[in-house]
Protein backbone atom coordinates (compact mmCIF):
# COMPACT_ATOMS: atom_id res chain seq x y z
CA UNK A 1 0.00 0.00 0.00
CA UNK A 2 0.95 3.27 -0.97
CA UNK A 3 2.10 5.74 1.94
CA UNK A 4 0.29 8.46 0.96
CA UNK A 5 -3.10 11.08 1.55
CA UNK A 6 -5.75 9.90 -0.16
CA UNK A 7 -7.77 12.68 -1.54
CA UNK A 8 -11.99 12.26 -0.90
CA UNK A 9 -12.35 15.95 -1.46
CA UNK A 10 -10.50 18.74 -3.31
CA UNK A 11 -12.33 21.65 -2.83
CA UNK A 12 -12.44 24.51 -6.00
CA UNK A 13 -8.50 23.84 -6.31
CA UNK A 14 -6.11 21.94 -5.00
CA UNK A 15 -2.04 22.24 -6.32
CA UNK A 16 0.84 20.46 -5.55
CA UNK A 17 3.30 23.57 -5.34
CA UNK A 18 6.80 23.77 -3.69
CA UNK A 19 9.82 26.51 -4.79
CA UNK A 20 9.07 26.00 -8.53
CA UNK A 21 11.32 26.38 -11.49
CA UNK A 22 13.83 29.20 -11.32
CA UNK A 23 16.46 29.49 -13.95
CA UNK A 24 14.37 28.20 -16.85
CA UNK A 25 12.43 31.42 -18.25
CA UNK A 26 15.25 31.63 -20.63
CA UNK A 27 13.42 28.81 -22.79
CA UNK A 28 9.57 29.94 -21.69
CA UNK A 29 9.16 28.25 -18.55
CA UNK A 30 8.45 29.79 -15.76
CA UNK A 31 8.91 29.89 -11.89
CA UNK A 32 5.49 28.52 -11.13
CA UNK A 33 5.13 27.43 -7.47
CA UNK A 34 3.52 28.01 -4.23
CA UNK A 35 1.91 31.86 -4.89
CA UNK A 36 2.26 32.37 -1.26
CA UNK A 37 5.78 31.69 -0.35
CA UNK A 38 6.52 32.87 2.91
CA UNK A 39 3.22 30.94 4.14
CA UNK A 40 4.74 28.01 1.71
CA UNK A 41 8.04 28.11 3.61
CA UNK A 42 6.53 28.62 6.96
CA UNK A 43 5.37 25.35 6.40
CA UNK A 44 8.34 23.37 6.04
CA UNK A 45 9.95 25.49 8.50
CA UNK A 46 7.34 24.51 10.97
CA UNK A 47 7.73 20.61 10.60
CA UNK A 48 11.70 20.84 10.44
CA UNK A 49 11.95 19.91 6.92
CA UNK A 50 14.78 20.66 4.30
CA UNK A 51 13.27 23.27 2.61
CA UNK A 52 12.03 22.72 -1.17
CA UNK A 53 9.61 19.83 -0.26
CA UNK A 54 6.11 19.88 -1.71
CA UNK A 55 3.10 20.72 -0.46
CA UNK A 56 -0.56 21.35 -1.44
CA UNK A 57 -2.04 24.86 -2.03
CA UNK A 58 -5.57 24.40 -0.94
CA UNK A 59 -7.75 27.15 -2.67
CA UNK A 60 -11.15 28.44 -0.17
CA UNK A 61 -10.47 25.53 1.79
CA UNK A 62 -12.50 22.48 0.79
CA UNK A 63 -9.66 19.53 1.19
CA UNK A 64 -10.12 15.97 2.96
CA UNK A 65 -8.05 13.46 2.79
CA UNK A 66 -7.45 10.12 4.79
CA UNK A 67 -4.32 9.14 5.94
CA UNK A 68 -2.70 6.10 4.69
CA UNK A 69 0.21 6.18 7.14
CA UNK A 70 0.68 8.42 10.12
CA UNK A 71 1.96 11.84 9.65
CA UNK A 72 3.14 14.96 11.50
CA UNK A 73 1.45 17.65 9.09
CA UNK A 74 0.82 21.56 9.16
CA UNK A 75 -1.71 23.78 7.71
CA UNK A 76 -0.66 27.81 7.36
CA UNK A 77 -1.45 30.37 4.83
CA UNK A 78 -5.11 30.92 4.59
CA UNK A 79 -6.40 29.80 7.97
CA UNK A 80 -8.96 27.07 6.96
CA UNK A 81 -10.26 25.90 10.26
CA UNK A 82 -8.66 22.17 10.14
CA UNK A 83 -10.46 19.33 11.58
CA UNK A 84 -8.91 15.76 12.23
CA UNK A 85 -11.74 13.04 12.58
CA UNK A 86 -14.36 15.85 13.39
CA UNK A 87 -11.83 17.39 15.92
CA UNK A 88 -10.57 21.31 15.60
CA UNK A 89 -6.84 21.16 15.18
CA UNK A 90 -4.53 24.54 15.33
CA UNK A 91 -3.77 26.66 12.32
CA UNK A 92 0.64 26.53 11.63
CA UNK A 93 0.95 24.39 14.56
CA UNK A 94 2.05 20.96 14.01
CA UNK A 95 0.52 18.15 14.29
CA UNK A 96 -0.08 14.32 13.89
CA UNK A 97 -2.58 12.90 11.74
CA UNK A 98 -2.74 9.24 12.79
CA UNK A 99 -3.00 6.34 10.08
CA UNK A 100 -6.95 6.15 8.52
CA UNK A 101 -7.29 9.39 10.27
CA UNK A 102 -9.59 11.98 8.23
CA UNK A 103 -8.20 15.79 7.73
CA UNK A 104 -10.76 18.51 6.79
CA UNK A 105 -10.15 21.77 5.56
CA UNK A 106 -12.86 23.94 6.08
CA UNK A 107 -13.39 27.67 4.04
CA UNK A 108 -10.95 30.29 5.78
CA UNK A 109 -12.38 33.09 7.01
CA UNK A 110 -10.01 35.25 5.61
CA UNK A 111 -7.18 34.76 2.82
CA UNK A 112 -7.35 32.64 -0.29
CA UNK A 113 -4.56 29.81 -0.26
CA UNK A 114 -4.07 27.26 2.52
CA UNK A 115 -0.70 25.35 2.39
CA UNK A 116 -0.58 22.08 3.77
CA UNK A 117 2.30 19.95 4.36
CA UNK A 118 3.72 16.60 5.34
CA UNK A 119 6.27 15.60 6.73
CA UNK A 120 8.45 13.71 4.05
CA UNK A 121 6.81 15.92 1.28
CA UNK A 122 4.77 15.41 -1.66
CA UNK A 123 6.32 12.87 -3.42
CA UNK A 124 5.21 13.03 -6.88
CA UNK A 125 7.44 12.86 -9.94
CA UNK A 126 9.24 16.28 -10.25
CA UNK A 127 9.79 17.86 -13.91
CA UNK A 128 12.33 20.20 -14.41
CA UNK A 129 13.32 19.54 -10.46
CA UNK A 130 9.92 20.57 -9.14
CA UNK A 131 6.99 19.49 -8.04
CA UNK A 132 4.51 22.31 -8.97
CA UNK A 133 1.94 22.45 -11.20
CA UNK A 134 2.06 25.03 -13.30
CA UNK A 135 -1.31 26.12 -14.67
CA UNK A 136 -0.54 28.35 -17.52
CA UNK A 137 2.11 25.99 -19.18
CA UNK A 138 0.48 22.40 -17.67
CA UNK A 139 4.09 21.64 -16.24
CA UNK A 140 3.95 19.75 -13.60
CA UNK A 141 1.45 17.62 -11.40
CA UNK A 142 -1.97 17.74 -12.36
CA UNK A 143 -4.75 19.58 -9.94
CA UNK A 144 -5.10 17.23 -6.91
CA UNK A 145 -8.06 14.79 -7.68
CA UNK A 146 -10.60 13.32 -5.69
CA UNK A 147 -9.35 9.05 -5.50
CA UNK A 148 -5.65 10.24 -5.97
CA UNK A 149 -3.09 9.36 -3.21
CA UNK A 150 -0.37 11.62 -2.95
CA UNK A 151 2.70 9.55 -2.10
CA UNK A 152 4.43 11.07 0.76
CA UNK A 153 8.35 10.92 1.13
CA UNK A 154 10.75 9.28 3.73
CA UNK A 155 11.57 12.17 6.46
CA UNK A 156 14.42 13.12 7.22
CA UNK A 157 16.29 13.68 10.56
CA UNK A 158 15.06 15.63 13.49
CA UNK A 159 11.15 17.05 13.31
CA UNK A 160 9.50 20.25 14.56
CA UNK A 161 10.87 22.27 17.17
CA UNK A 162 8.05 25.01 18.01
CA UNK A 163 4.72 23.82 18.93
CA UNK A 164 2.84 26.84 16.18
CA UNK A 165 4.24 29.77 14.75
CA UNK A 166 2.34 33.58 15.99
CA UNK A 167 1.68 33.96 12.11
CA UNK A 168 -1.00 36.41 11.40
CA UNK A 169 -3.67 35.62 9.14
CA UNK A 170 -3.91 37.25 5.63
CA UNK A 171 -6.25 41.01 5.78
CA UNK A 172 -9.57 40.91 5.68
CA UNK A 173 -11.22 44.12 4.18
CA UNK A 174 -9.04 46.73 2.24
CA UNK A 175 -5.36 45.35 1.28
CA UNK A 176 -3.02 47.73 0.84
CA UNK A 177 -0.19 46.95 -1.69
CA UNK A 178 3.01 48.92 -2.56
CA UNK A 179 4.35 49.59 -6.01
CA UNK A 180 7.49 50.55 -7.56
CA UNK A 181 8.20 51.65 -11.06
CA UNK A 182 8.10 48.89 -13.41
CA UNK A 183 10.11 49.61 -16.87
CA UNK A 184 7.14 50.89 -18.91
CA UNK A 185 5.71 53.33 -16.57
CA UNK A 186 6.14 56.14 -19.10
CA UNK A 187 3.02 54.85 -20.78
CA UNK A 188 0.55 55.59 -17.67
CA UNK A 189 -0.81 59.10 -18.84
CA UNK A 190 -0.80 59.89 -14.96
CA UNK A 191 1.17 57.01 -12.57
CA UNK A 192 -1.35 58.20 -9.84
CA UNK A 193 -4.66 57.28 -11.81
CA UNK A 194 -3.27 53.54 -10.23
CA UNK A 195 -3.45 54.88 -6.45
CA UNK A 196 -6.27 57.31 -6.32
CA UNK A 197 -8.88 54.43 -7.65
CA UNK A 198 -10.23 51.97 -5.41
CA UNK A 199 -9.72 48.51 -7.17
CA UNK A 200 -11.87 45.29 -6.81
CA UNK A 201 -9.82 41.95 -7.18
CA UNK A 202 -12.03 40.51 -10.24
CA UNK A 203 -13.53 36.93 -9.98
CA UNK A 204 -11.09 36.25 -13.17
CA UNK A 205 -8.07 35.96 -11.17
CA UNK A 206 -5.77 33.02 -10.71
CA UNK A 207 -2.40 31.99 -10.05
CA UNK A 208 -1.77 33.78 -13.45
CA UNK A 209 -2.59 37.14 -11.85
CA UNK A 210 -4.77 38.84 -9.76
CA UNK A 211 -7.04 41.30 -11.96
CA UNK A 212 -8.15 44.04 -10.83
CA UNK A 213 -11.44 45.91 -11.83
CA UNK A 214 -12.05 50.04 -11.21
CA UNK A 215 -11.61 53.11 -12.98
CA UNK A 216 -9.78 52.34 -16.09
CA UNK A 217 -6.17 53.51 -16.21
CA UNK A 218 -5.63 55.33 -19.61
CA UNK A 219 -2.04 55.58 -21.79
CA UNK A 220 -0.24 58.48 -22.33
CA UNK A 221 -1.26 59.69 -25.71
CA UNK A 222 2.29 59.03 -27.53
CA UNK A 223 2.12 55.72 -26.42
CA UNK A 224 -1.98 55.49 -27.06
CA UNK A 225 -2.02 53.41 -30.33
CA UNK A 226 1.83 51.42 -29.97
CA UNK A 227 2.55 47.81 -29.61
CA UNK A 228 5.12 46.62 -27.74
CA UNK A 229 6.78 44.42 -28.57
CA UNK A 230 7.13 41.30 -26.74
CA UNK A 231 9.49 41.23 -23.23
CA UNK A 232 10.39 39.27 -20.17
CA UNK A 233 8.02 40.24 -17.67
CA UNK A 234 8.50 39.79 -13.88
CA UNK A 235 6.41 37.98 -10.54
CA UNK A 236 4.17 40.93 -9.11
CA UNK A 237 4.19 43.04 -12.42
CA UNK A 238 1.53 45.03 -13.21
CA UNK A 239 0.65 45.35 -16.31
CA UNK A 240 -2.10 47.21 -17.73
CA UNK A 241 -4.23 46.04 -20.91
CA UNK A 242 -5.60 48.18 -23.81
CA UNK A 243 -8.69 47.97 -21.55
CA UNK A 244 -7.13 50.14 -18.70
CA UNK A 245 -7.93 47.52 -15.94
CA UNK A 246 -4.46 46.46 -14.12
CA UNK A 247 -3.26 42.43 -14.08
CA UNK A 248 -1.01 42.14 -11.00
CA UNK A 249 1.44 38.78 -12.03
CA UNK A 250 1.24 35.61 -9.45
CA UNK A 251 2.96 32.84 -9.51
CA UNK A 252 2.00 31.25 -12.79
CA UNK A 253 2.48 34.77 -15.00
CA UNK A 254 3.50 34.39 -18.56
CA UNK A 255 7.11 34.51 -18.94
CA UNK A 256 7.04 36.85 -21.45
CA UNK A 257 3.99 39.69 -21.88
CA UNK A 258 3.00 42.24 -25.09
CA UNK A 259 1.54 44.69 -22.58
CA UNK A 260 3.52 47.29 -21.15
CA UNK A 261 4.31 46.89 -17.56
CA UNK A 262 3.98 50.12 -15.28
CA UNK A 263 5.10 49.23 -11.92
CA UNK A 264 5.96 46.13 -9.62
CA UNK A 265 4.29 44.95 -6.43
CA UNK A 266 7.24 45.31 -3.78
CA UNK A 267 8.56 41.45 -3.22
CA UNK A 268 7.31 41.60 0.15
CA UNK A 269 3.84 42.04 -1.49
CA UNK A 270 3.35 39.56 -3.35
CA UNK A 271 2.58 36.96 -1.37
CA UNK A 272 -0.13 39.32 0.35
CA UNK A 273 -1.14 39.80 -2.91
CA UNK A 274 -1.90 36.39 -3.72
CA UNK A 275 -4.19 35.82 -0.88
CA UNK A 276 -6.74 38.48 -1.93
CA UNK A 277 -10.15 36.72 -2.36
CA UNK A 278 -12.14 37.89 -5.33
CA UNK A 279 -14.62 40.50 -4.29
CA UNK A 280 -11.89 42.14 -1.79
CA UNK A 281 -10.89 45.63 -2.14
CA UNK A 282 -7.19 46.46 -3.00
CA UNK A 283 -5.83 50.15 -2.64
CA UNK A 284 -2.43 50.90 -4.20
CA UNK A 285 0.20 53.23 -3.16
CA UNK A 286 3.57 54.39 -4.83
CA UNK A 287 6.68 53.61 -2.89
CA UNK A 288 7.55 56.98 -3.11
CA UNK A 289 4.89 59.74 -4.17
CA UNK A 290 4.77 60.19 -7.70
CA UNK A 291 5.34 63.51 -9.72
CA UNK A 292 2.77 65.85 -10.91
CA UNK A 293 2.46 65.10 -14.61
CA UNK A 294 1.21 68.92 -15.12
CA UNK A 295 4.25 69.99 -13.23
CA UNK A 296 7.42 68.49 -14.46
CA UNK A 297 9.32 70.45 -12.35
CA UNK A 298 8.05 69.54 -9.43
CA UNK A 299 9.99 67.59 -6.88
CA UNK A 300 9.56 64.25 -5.77
CA UNK A 301 10.50 63.09 -10.01
CA UNK A 302 14.27 61.71 -8.71
CA UNK A 303 11.96 58.13 -8.69
CA UNK A 304 11.13 58.23 -12.21
CA UNK A 305 14.18 59.70 -14.08
CA UNK A 306 15.28 55.93 -15.06
CA UNK A 307 12.06 55.83 -16.73
CA UNK A 308 11.92 59.13 -18.11
CA UNK A 309 14.94 60.05 -19.42
CA UNK A 310 15.81 59.97 -23.36
CA UNK A 311 12.11 58.23 -24.39
CA UNK A 312 12.19 57.07 -27.20
CA UNK A 313 9.48 57.07 -29.76
CA UNK A 314 7.06 54.09 -29.82
CA UNK A 315 8.37 51.27 -31.52
CA UNK A 316 6.72 49.84 -34.80
CA UNK A 317 5.00 46.51 -34.70
CA UNK A 318 7.40 43.87 -35.09
CA UNK A 319 6.86 40.48 -35.87
CA UNK A 320 4.56 39.00 -33.76
CA UNK A 321 3.06 36.02 -32.03
CA UNK A 322 3.14 32.75 -33.17
CA UNK A 323 -0.01 32.08 -32.39
CA UNK B 1 29.21 49.24 -42.17
CA UNK B 2 25.53 47.90 -41.48
CA UNK B 3 26.95 44.05 -40.40
CA UNK B 4 29.93 45.34 -37.91
CA UNK B 5 29.36 46.35 -34.47
CA UNK B 6 28.60 49.24 -33.71
CA UNK B 7 27.97 51.73 -30.32
CA UNK B 8 24.50 51.23 -29.29
CA UNK B 9 21.64 53.61 -27.50
CA UNK B 10 20.61 51.02 -24.97
CA UNK B 11 18.55 51.88 -21.56
CA UNK B 12 18.35 50.13 -18.25
CA UNK B 13 14.90 50.28 -17.05
CA UNK B 14 13.61 49.76 -13.65
CA UNK B 15 11.40 46.07 -12.94
CA UNK B 16 10.68 46.38 -9.19
CA UNK B 17 13.30 45.77 -6.74
CA UNK B 18 14.60 42.14 -7.96
CA UNK B 19 14.85 42.72 -12.02
CA UNK B 20 16.00 45.19 -14.36
CA UNK B 21 15.03 45.58 -17.80
CA UNK B 22 17.61 46.17 -20.57
CA UNK B 23 16.54 47.59 -23.50
CA UNK B 24 18.81 47.42 -26.79
CA UNK B 25 18.32 48.81 -30.39
CA UNK B 26 17.82 45.72 -32.39
CA UNK B 27 17.24 42.22 -31.79
CA UNK B 28 20.89 40.98 -32.31
CA UNK B 29 22.08 43.40 -29.40
CA UNK B 30 19.67 41.94 -27.25
CA UNK B 31 20.81 38.29 -28.29
CA UNK B 32 24.22 39.04 -28.01
CA UNK B 33 23.76 40.74 -24.63
CA UNK B 34 21.91 37.32 -23.29
CA UNK B 35 24.89 35.36 -24.72
CA UNK B 36 27.30 37.30 -22.33
CA UNK B 37 25.38 37.19 -19.10
CA UNK B 38 24.88 33.16 -19.57
CA UNK B 39 28.52 33.58 -19.76
CA UNK B 40 29.29 35.50 -16.85
CA UNK B 41 26.84 33.36 -15.28
CA UNK B 42 28.57 30.38 -15.85
CA UNK B 43 31.65 31.59 -14.61
CA UNK B 44 29.80 32.64 -11.52
CA UNK B 45 30.83 35.85 -9.89
CA UNK B 46 29.43 38.64 -8.18
CA UNK B 47 26.38 40.04 -8.45
CA UNK B 48 26.21 37.41 -11.91
CA UNK B 49 26.07 34.75 -9.08
CA UNK B 50 22.88 36.38 -8.30
CA UNK B 51 20.80 36.41 -11.05
CA UNK B 52 18.32 33.58 -11.15
CA UNK B 53 16.33 34.08 -14.21
CA UNK B 54 17.18 36.16 -17.75
CA UNK B 55 14.54 36.70 -20.73
CA UNK B 56 15.16 37.74 -23.74
CA UNK B 57 12.60 39.96 -25.92
CA UNK B 58 12.42 41.27 -29.48
CA UNK B 59 14.94 43.99 -27.85
CA UNK B 60 15.02 43.53 -24.44
CA UNK B 61 16.71 41.49 -21.90
CA UNK B 62 15.03 41.12 -18.52
CA UNK B 63 17.45 40.05 -15.25
CA UNK B 64 15.93 38.39 -12.87
CA UNK B 65 17.92 38.95 -9.26
CA UNK B 66 17.70 36.56 -6.24
CA UNK B 67 18.02 40.05 -3.57
CA UNK B 68 17.08 43.75 -4.08
CA UNK B 69 20.85 44.38 -2.98
CA UNK B 70 22.29 42.32 -6.35
CA UNK B 71 19.88 44.91 -8.67
CA UNK B 72 22.38 47.98 -7.49
CA UNK B 73 25.73 46.26 -8.47
CA UNK B 74 24.08 44.57 -11.85
CA UNK B 75 22.96 48.08 -13.08
CA UNK B 76 26.34 50.16 -14.03
CA UNK B 77 27.64 46.28 -15.49
CA UNK B 78 24.87 45.71 -17.60
CA UNK B 79 24.57 49.32 -19.09
CA UNK B 80 28.06 49.30 -19.55
CA UNK B 81 27.70 45.41 -21.29
CA UNK B 82 24.81 46.90 -23.58
CA UNK B 83 26.59 49.70 -24.71
CA UNK B 84 29.95 47.96 -25.82
CA UNK B 85 28.13 45.64 -28.33
CA UNK B 86 30.94 42.64 -29.79
CA UNK B 87 30.96 41.02 -33.07
CA UNK B 88 29.04 38.00 -32.14
CA UNK B 89 25.77 40.53 -31.84
CA UNK B 90 26.47 41.31 -35.63
CA UNK B 91 24.89 39.79 -38.19
CA UNK B 92 28.36 38.92 -39.27
CA UNK B 93 29.03 37.39 -35.98
CA UNK B 94 26.22 35.17 -36.88
CA UNK B 95 28.30 34.17 -40.20
CA UNK B 96 31.46 33.65 -38.43
CA UNK B 97 29.47 31.70 -36.14
CA UNK B 98 30.79 31.96 -32.12
CA UNK B 99 28.06 30.07 -30.59
CA UNK B 100 27.34 26.06 -30.62
CA UNK B 101 25.48 25.27 -34.12
CA UNK B 102 22.14 23.00 -34.44
CA UNK B 103 21.50 21.44 -37.99
CA UNK B 104 18.14 20.84 -38.22
CA UNK B 105 16.63 18.41 -41.20
CA UNK B 106 13.42 19.67 -43.18
CA UNK B 107 11.04 18.02 -45.60
CA UNK B 108 9.98 21.00 -47.16
CA UNK B 109 6.57 20.36 -47.73
CA UNK B 110 4.26 22.92 -45.68
CA UNK B 111 1.13 23.88 -46.52
CA UNK B 112 1.94 27.33 -46.99
CA UNK B 113 5.38 26.60 -49.14
CA UNK B 114 3.20 28.19 -52.58
CA UNK B 115 1.65 31.01 -50.89
CA UNK B 116 5.56 31.62 -49.77
CA UNK B 117 7.13 31.11 -52.78
CA UNK B 118 4.13 33.48 -54.24
CA UNK B 119 4.58 36.17 -52.26
CA UNK B 120 8.62 36.20 -51.99
CA UNK B 121 8.58 36.05 -55.66
CA UNK B 122 10.61 33.24 -55.74
CA UNK B 123 10.43 29.60 -57.11
CA UNK B 124 9.60 26.43 -54.03
CA UNK B 125 13.56 25.23 -54.70
CA UNK B 126 14.57 28.87 -54.45
CA UNK B 127 12.86 29.54 -50.94
CA UNK B 128 14.21 25.84 -49.99
CA UNK B 129 17.56 27.47 -50.93
CA UNK B 130 17.16 30.77 -49.12
CA UNK B 131 16.19 28.86 -45.76
CA UNK B 132 18.89 26.56 -45.95
CA UNK B 133 21.50 28.77 -47.45
CA UNK B 134 22.19 30.95 -44.12
CA UNK B 135 22.68 30.43 -40.57
CA UNK B 136 20.35 31.56 -38.34
CA UNK B 137 20.59 32.26 -34.84
CA UNK B 138 17.87 32.08 -31.81
CA UNK B 139 17.15 35.87 -31.06
CA UNK B 140 14.67 35.46 -28.52
CA UNK B 141 12.12 33.19 -26.80
CA UNK B 142 8.28 33.34 -26.05
CA UNK B 143 4.93 32.12 -26.91
CA UNK B 144 5.27 28.93 -25.80
CA UNK B 145 8.10 26.53 -23.92
CA UNK B 146 10.79 26.02 -26.23
CA UNK B 147 9.61 28.64 -28.70
CA UNK B 148 12.68 30.03 -30.00
CA UNK B 149 12.46 33.12 -32.68
CA UNK B 150 15.67 32.56 -35.02
CA UNK B 151 16.81 35.75 -36.99
CA UNK B 152 19.49 36.71 -39.63
CA UNK B 153 17.93 34.76 -42.45
CA UNK B 154 17.97 35.64 -45.83
CA UNK B 155 15.72 38.80 -46.25
CA UNK B 156 13.73 37.47 -49.32
CA UNK B 157 12.28 35.21 -47.00
CA UNK B 158 10.61 38.20 -45.25
CA UNK B 159 6.79 37.06 -45.31
CA UNK B 160 3.97 38.07 -43.13
CA UNK B 161 1.70 36.29 -41.32
CA UNK B 162 -1.40 34.65 -41.75
CA UNK B 163 -4.59 36.75 -41.99
CA UNK B 164 -6.09 33.90 -40.02
CA UNK B 165 -4.12 31.81 -37.12
CA UNK B 166 -4.84 27.70 -37.48
CA UNK B 167 -5.97 26.49 -34.28
CA UNK B 168 -3.89 23.88 -34.72
CA UNK B 169 0.10 23.46 -35.74
CA UNK B 170 1.96 19.98 -35.54
CA UNK B 171 4.79 19.72 -33.14
CA UNK B 172 7.56 20.04 -35.91
CA UNK B 173 6.82 22.43 -38.22
CA UNK B 174 9.21 25.09 -39.48
CA UNK B 175 7.34 28.39 -40.42
CA UNK B 176 8.54 31.79 -41.13
CA UNK B 177 6.88 35.40 -40.44
CA UNK B 178 8.03 38.63 -40.55
CA UNK B 179 12.21 38.96 -40.51
CA UNK B 180 11.60 35.04 -38.40
CA UNK B 181 11.73 31.78 -38.81
CA UNK B 182 10.50 28.90 -35.89
CA UNK B 183 9.71 25.22 -35.17
CA UNK B 184 7.34 24.87 -33.23
CA UNK B 185 8.47 22.89 -30.09
CA UNK B 186 4.65 21.49 -29.62
CA UNK B 187 1.32 20.69 -30.93
CA UNK B 188 -0.13 24.63 -30.42
CA UNK B 189 -2.71 27.25 -32.42
CA UNK B 190 -0.43 29.13 -34.99
CA UNK B 191 -1.07 32.09 -37.29
CA UNK B 192 2.84 31.74 -38.81
CA UNK B 193 3.40 30.56 -42.23
CA UNK B 194 4.27 26.49 -42.63
CA UNK B 195 7.25 25.53 -45.34
CA UNK B 196 7.87 22.39 -43.45
CA UNK B 197 8.51 20.04 -40.86
CA UNK B 198 11.36 18.48 -38.80
CA UNK B 199 11.61 14.81 -36.51
CA UNK B 200 14.21 16.51 -34.55
CA UNK B 201 12.68 17.01 -30.83
CA UNK B 202 12.93 20.48 -30.09
CA UNK B 203 11.66 19.69 -26.32
CA UNK B 204 11.56 17.59 -24.21
CA UNK B 205 10.86 17.66 -20.24
CA UNK B 206 12.98 14.97 -19.58
CA UNK B 207 15.92 16.71 -20.33
CA UNK B 208 17.39 19.43 -19.17
CA UNK B 209 17.50 22.15 -20.44
CA UNK B 210 14.19 21.11 -22.12
CA UNK B 211 14.79 23.40 -25.05
CA UNK B 212 17.02 22.62 -27.87
CA UNK B 213 17.31 26.16 -29.09
CA UNK B 214 18.29 29.14 -26.95
CA UNK B 215 19.19 32.16 -27.02
CA UNK B 216 22.70 33.19 -28.83
CA UNK B 217 22.39 29.52 -30.83
CA UNK B 218 23.03 29.60 -34.56
CA UNK B 219 20.81 27.56 -36.18
CA UNK B 220 21.40 25.66 -39.65
CA UNK B 221 18.40 24.24 -41.64
CA UNK B 222 19.17 21.07 -43.95
CA UNK B 223 16.71 19.85 -46.92
CA UNK B 224 16.55 16.12 -45.68
CA UNK B 225 14.06 15.57 -49.44
CA UNK B 226 11.06 14.09 -49.54
CA UNK B 227 7.46 15.30 -49.69
CA UNK B 228 5.69 14.19 -46.81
Amino acid sequence: MIRGLEVLATGPLALVEDRGRPGYAAVGVGRSGAADRAAYLLAGRLLGEPVGRAAVEVTLGGLVVQARGSFTIVVTGAPAPAMIDGRPVGHAAPVHLPDGATLALGMPPTGLRSYLAVRGGIDLEPVLGSRSSDTLSGIGPAPVAVGQVLPIGQPGPGGPTLDVAPVGAPEGGTVELTLLPGPRLAWLADPRALTTASWTVSGHSDRVGMRLAGSPVRRARRWADAELPSEGVVLGGVQVPADGQPIVFLADHPVTGGYPVVAVLRTADVDRAAQCRPGQSVRLRWAVTPPDPEQPGAPGGMWLSDTLQSLPQPAPQLGASPN
Amino acid sequence: MASGPEPSAARVLPCGDTALLVELSTTLAAAGLAGRIADLQTDGWAPWDGVIDVVTGERTVLVVAQHPRAVAALRPLLLDLACTPTVSDSAEGVRVGLAHLVEIPVVYAGADLLLVAAHTGLSVAQVIAAHTGTEWKVGFTGFAPGFAYLIGGDPRLVVPRRAEPRPRVTAGSVALAGPYSGVYPTESPGGWQLIGHTDLPLWDLQRDPPAVLRPGMRVRFRDAGGTS
